[in-house]
């Protein structure tokens, strides 16, 4: 682990957003992850993107539950919100939070343990309700945190750093993601920001559930020969599906690829995603085909990086429950607790 | 591009910036970490070696490093190398029996050096050293040359030039006083087998405009006067005193008058303040002592009644560009500034002179008709005779005279083998890891944000008081410490090794300056444009490697970086290492130049 902190000087030419601020300003304290940790470039992809859109430090909240994975969190957004749940619970404490103040921008952080094993219900059902979050699982095959276990992503005859072999069919996130009604689903790799970052952006500008899944390279115990989830292998396999760019309203579009070849994608609040297909087969608006896709690559044995499927026309969890607009903590003790006339009037509606 | 060569000495030479800018190369960073370390001697030797005169310079030195250090860069101020250089001094213990000396045997070879300034004694020391006999003449009945005749004493106390000095001397060159060179045909008579001529630049200009002869008694030629001081023929001075010139001089003459009895001192310069060839820091402490300093004023005359200077009319002037967009002083068109004075200084520049070399010895002339010297030889025309410090190209300081004096004796050294003077001995390079553990290295790699510690002064009215009052005190030990910890240790390298890279991003994500990218490769404009932090600054080098395995390659600018070894410290596979980078200039003496032994 790295003992010293980031020294404060930056280079004197480094941009600012909007808000005034630099990239530096959503860092988080140093990382005590595996120097050559995937999910340490996951953290730097986050705070790029959350510094490209802007983001407001203190209106973003950062979820996350037990793991490497889950530990990095503190590794970025230094002055946002965060909560460190139980292992597997991220989804049921992310989904709580939502329900108490919907103005804040909600982002899960997960490993593949944290999220397929362990906590696959709280997946399948935080999914299912739409919940309007940015869901990133950093997926390494194993439990990094303690020390290599394969876990429930680990392909099926892939060989673990002392040579056993994977033997259960493995649960690909991405298409349960999609089929549990995720509106906003992509795979992408750590070591490739110039996807991740777009990405990202365009989930954070999603008005539904979105899912990253990005492959994560476990550096000590799952970077070897005979790993699918290895810097190498996943170099050798990746093949992006589509590229991305993310333009939110305040920003002139300039686009430099040829007329045609993109298709835009306006979201609710006026920005626009740009959508290069590089895979002139896939439609990313039907869940069949991103679902086909999937399955198609499994049997090649290629990894589909890019966005997968994209709904923008979303009904999340406050529509379904027509709760409150404003936050909780923002109502009156009035509003918060109507009375005994109040209550009386629900029971008899449900009577 | 191509890969960038880390093999030539000069490429992590460069990197070092101090040691780069420092004419002598002293090993900036090396001595500053033996302070923090406590080893004060360690940091004397290692100044000694490279330029003679540490405790001199780091009272006096144009500190050339100052403005080429990189913390300069990152921000406001450079680390205080010079004034460190002084706490190595201060702070060690006895050195003389460290100091190397001249060996039993000599080579039977004889050398004489004309002048006794900074540039003859270091000739004399590399040369006696390895066993030569050297003889240094001066005129003067103390060594030293214009660093004891003109540098005042409130600013360089002569117990420390004695001590240095004797130093240099100490290595077995003989010193012979109040022994003026009258002819160099004489001199070669005496069957030297080479001479360094180290006489400096000896003449004070002059201004011819009315008035001058008039008024003479009371307007002085700046270096004349000023050594005359330190003969003690001159102990006071006019209550009003104008001085003319911005230079070094210049200000040394308004501190020493008002020093002698000078109330009202005023430096009246052609140039803008910011363009005055004087150090900032000499004009800030200047204008602390109550001089005024006043600009865009050309003398034009010496006022003066009854064979006595009354004061000095003076023209305006303001600056425009001429068609090749250099500066031209024009006539403001305004009225004369009449300043009204009871002496006046004059200091516009200082001159060779040779009335002593013979005219038809041999020694070819340049076009300004003083000798032309080879500037990496320092040899003149005639075999054996060299030339160093202000003699050779006109007025510089101590530090290029004491780098000249290096290069003077390995070219005497070769010249008395029958070496070619062109085969110039190359430096001793090191370069080692400096990884102890997983996460941890033997430098002092954390970041100070500390900002330049101030040297303490002697309170004003007292050094007004005496001449001799050193007016700077020097660091405490604690501003010190704290100085030396605002070094970034440029020596140490990051290295980089492209096979070992798997291309995690670590690195680039860790750096606090942004200064690795892994880019296509491309000619050196775009692969600067096109990286992480685009690398602007031209002076400064980029690293680029062998490409890696995606084909891309890893460049790193190294311009502002922090030598903090985060990269390093965050990779992985040790594809990054942070090394230390030594060099050492050659000097006369040994054929293998790299056994040669160290005194540090
Ligand atoms: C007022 C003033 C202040 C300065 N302040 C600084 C400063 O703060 N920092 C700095 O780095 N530099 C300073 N300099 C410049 C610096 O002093 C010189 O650049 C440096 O001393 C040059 O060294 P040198 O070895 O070439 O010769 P010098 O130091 O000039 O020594 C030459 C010696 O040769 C002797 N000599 C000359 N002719 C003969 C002869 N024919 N026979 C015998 N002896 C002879 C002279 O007596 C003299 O002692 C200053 C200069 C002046 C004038
Ligand atoms: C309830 C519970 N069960 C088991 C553990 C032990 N545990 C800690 S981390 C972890 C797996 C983490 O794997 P993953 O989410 O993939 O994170 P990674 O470390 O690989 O990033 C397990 C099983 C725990 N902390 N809590
Ligand atoms: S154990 Fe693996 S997942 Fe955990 S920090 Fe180390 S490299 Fe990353
Ligand atoms: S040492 Fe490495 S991490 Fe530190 S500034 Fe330099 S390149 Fe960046
Ligand atoms: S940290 Fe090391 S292995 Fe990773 S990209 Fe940098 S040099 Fe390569
Ligand atoms: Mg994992």
């Amino acid at each position: 682990m790295t003992f010293q902190g980031k020294p404060k000087f930056r280079h004197p030419s480094i941009p600012t957003n909007t808000l005034g601020f630099t990239r530096r300003d959503y860092e988080g304290s140093m990382s005590t992850l595996c120097a050559g940790c995937g999910h340490d470039s996951i953290t730097a992809a986050i705070v790029h993107a959350c510094f490209e859109l802007a983001l407001p430090p203190h209106r973003v909240a950062k979820l996350s539950g037990i793991g490497c994975s889950s530990k990095t969190p503190t590794y970025m957004l230094g002055q946002s919100h965060g909560f460190n749940s139980v292992h597997g619970r991220m989804p049921s404490v992310l989904t709580g939070a939502y329900l108490a103040n919907r103005e804040l921008a909600y982002l899960g952080v997960s490993g593949d343990g944290d999220t397929a094993s362990i906590g696959l219900g709280q997946f399948c059902h935080v999914m299912r309700r739409g919940v309007r979050m940015v869901y990133i699982v950093e997926n390494n095959g194993v439990y990094g945190l303690t020390k290599g276990q394969f876990s429930a992503t680990a392909d099926r005859g892939s060989k673990s750093k002392k040579g056993a072999r994977a033997a259960d069919e493995p649960i690909d996130l991405a298409a349960l993601a999609i089929q549990l009604g995720a509106t906003f689903v992509a795979r992408s790799f750590s070591g490739d920001k110039g996807q991740l970052v777009p990405l990202l952006k365009a989930a954070f500008g999603h008005r539904g559930a979105a899912f990253i899944d990005v492959i994560s390279p476990c550096v000590t115990f799952n970077n070897h020969e005979g790993s699918t989830k290895s810097y190498d292998y996943v170099r050798e396999h990746n093949i992006a599906v589509s590229a991305l760019d993310f333009i939110t309203g305040r920003e002139p579009i300039e686009i430099d690829y040829a007329e045609g070849a993109a298709l835009a994608v306006t979201m609710h609040d006026g920005a626009t995603i740009h959508l290069r297909k590089l895979d002139a087969e896939h439609d990313f608006s039907d869940r069949a085909a991103a679902l086909t896709l999937l399955e198609r690559c499994r049997e090649t044995g290629e990894i589909p990086t890019g966005l997968l499927y994209l709904d923008d026309d979303v009904e999340e969890l406050h529509d379904t429950l027509g709760t409150t607009a404003r936050p909780l903590n923002a109502l009156t003790e009035a509003e918060l607790c109507p009375g005994a006339k109040a209550l009386e009037a629900i029971n008899r509606g449900l009577r | 591009m191509r890969a960038t060569d880390v093999k030539n000495p000069d490429y992590f030479h460069r990197v070092i910036d101090c040691q780069w800018a420092c004419p002598a190369h002293t090993p900036v960073p090396e001595y500053i970490r033996r302070i923090a370390q406590g080893d004060y001697q360690g940091a004397y030797l290692i100044n000694w070696k490279s330029n003679v005169f540490p405790g001199i310079l780091g009272r006096t030195c144009d500190r050339p490093c100052e403005p080429a250090c990189r913390r300069g860069r990152l921000e406001e101020q450079p680390v205080a190398i010079c004034r460190l250089k002084r706490v190595a001094a201060d702070l060690k213990d006895d050195i003389a029996g460290l100091l190397p000396k001249a060996p039993r045997d000599k080579n039977g070879k004889r050398v004489a050096c004309v002048g006794a300034g900074p540039a003859s004694l270091t000739v004399a020391r590399d040369l006696a050293a390895i066993g030569y006999e050297v003889v240094v003449f001066d005129s003067d009945s103390r060594a030293g040359g214009m660093m004891r005749s003109q540098i005042p004493k409130f600013r360089l106390p002569d117990e420390v030039i004695d001590e240095e000095v004797g130093y240099a001397l100490s290595t077995g060159a003989t010193f012979v006083a109040a022994r003026r060179i009258a002819s160099l045909r004489a001199l070669i008579a005496e069957g030297y087998d080479a001479i360094f001529v180290g006489c400096g630049a000896p003449h004070g200009r002059d201004l011819a405009i009315p008035g001058r002869g008039e008024a003479a008694r009371n307007v002085r030629i700046g270096i004349e006067w000023l050594a005359s001081v330190f003969f003690g023929h001159t102990h006071t001075i006019g209550r009003r005193v104008v001085v003319l010139g911005g230079g070094n001089t210049a200000m040394d003459c308004c501190r020493s008058a008002r020093r002698l009895g000078g109330e009202e001192v005023k430096v009246v310069v052609r140039s803008g303040y910011a363009e005055m060839k004087a150090s900032a820091w000499e004009k800030e402490d200047a204008v602390h002592e109550g001089v005024e300093i006043l600009n865009w004023l050309v003398p034009k005359a010496f006022t003066h009644e009854a064979g006595k200077l009354t004061g000095v009319t003076f023209e305006r002037v303001r600056p425009v560009k001429d068609e090749h967009g250099r500066r031209q002083l024009v006539a403001a068109g305004e009225p004369d500034v009449q300043i009204p004075c009871d002496d006046v200084l004059i200091a516009v520049g200082q001159e060779n002179a040779f009335p002593w070399i013979e005219a038809d010895l041999g020694i070819k002339l340049n076009r300004s008709g003083y000798p032309a010297i080879d500037p990496t030889t320092f040899a003149s025309s005639l075999p054996g005779v060299f030339f160093g410090g202000d003699a050779a190209f006109g007025p510089k300081n101590i530090i290029t005279a004491v780098a000249h004096g290096h290069e003077a004796a390995i070219s005497i050294d070769a010249f008395c083998h029958g070496r070619s003077l062109r085969d110039r001995p190359p430096p001793m390079t090191n370069l080692v890891s400096q990884k102890m553990g997983l996460h941890e290295w033997s430098y002092d790699h954390a970041i100070t944000l500390d900002r330049r510690h101030v040297v303490p002064q002697v309170e004003r009215a007292a050094a007004l008081r005496n001449l001799r009052t050193e007016v700077e005190l020097g660091f405490s030990l604690e501003q010190a410490l704290g100085e030396a910890r605002r070094c970034l240790n440029c020596d140490v390298q990051t290295v980089f090794s492209a096979p070992a890279c798997i291309e995690c991003d670590a690195c680039v994500d860790i750096c606090p300056i942004d200064c690795i990218s892994f880019v296509p490769n491309a000619p050196e404009d775009e692969v600067r444009r096109s990286l992480n932090a685009p690398a602007v600054n031209l002076d400064q080098p980029i690293l680029v490697s062998e490409p890696v395995k995606s084909l891309k390659v890893m460049v790193k600018d190294e311009d502002l970086c922090l030598h903090c070894g985060l990269c390093a410290d965050r990779c992985p596979t040790g594809a990054w290492d942070m090394e230390k980078y030594t060099i050492e200039m050659a000097q006369a003496g040994h054929p293998c130049r790299s056994k040669q032994p160290t005194i540090s």
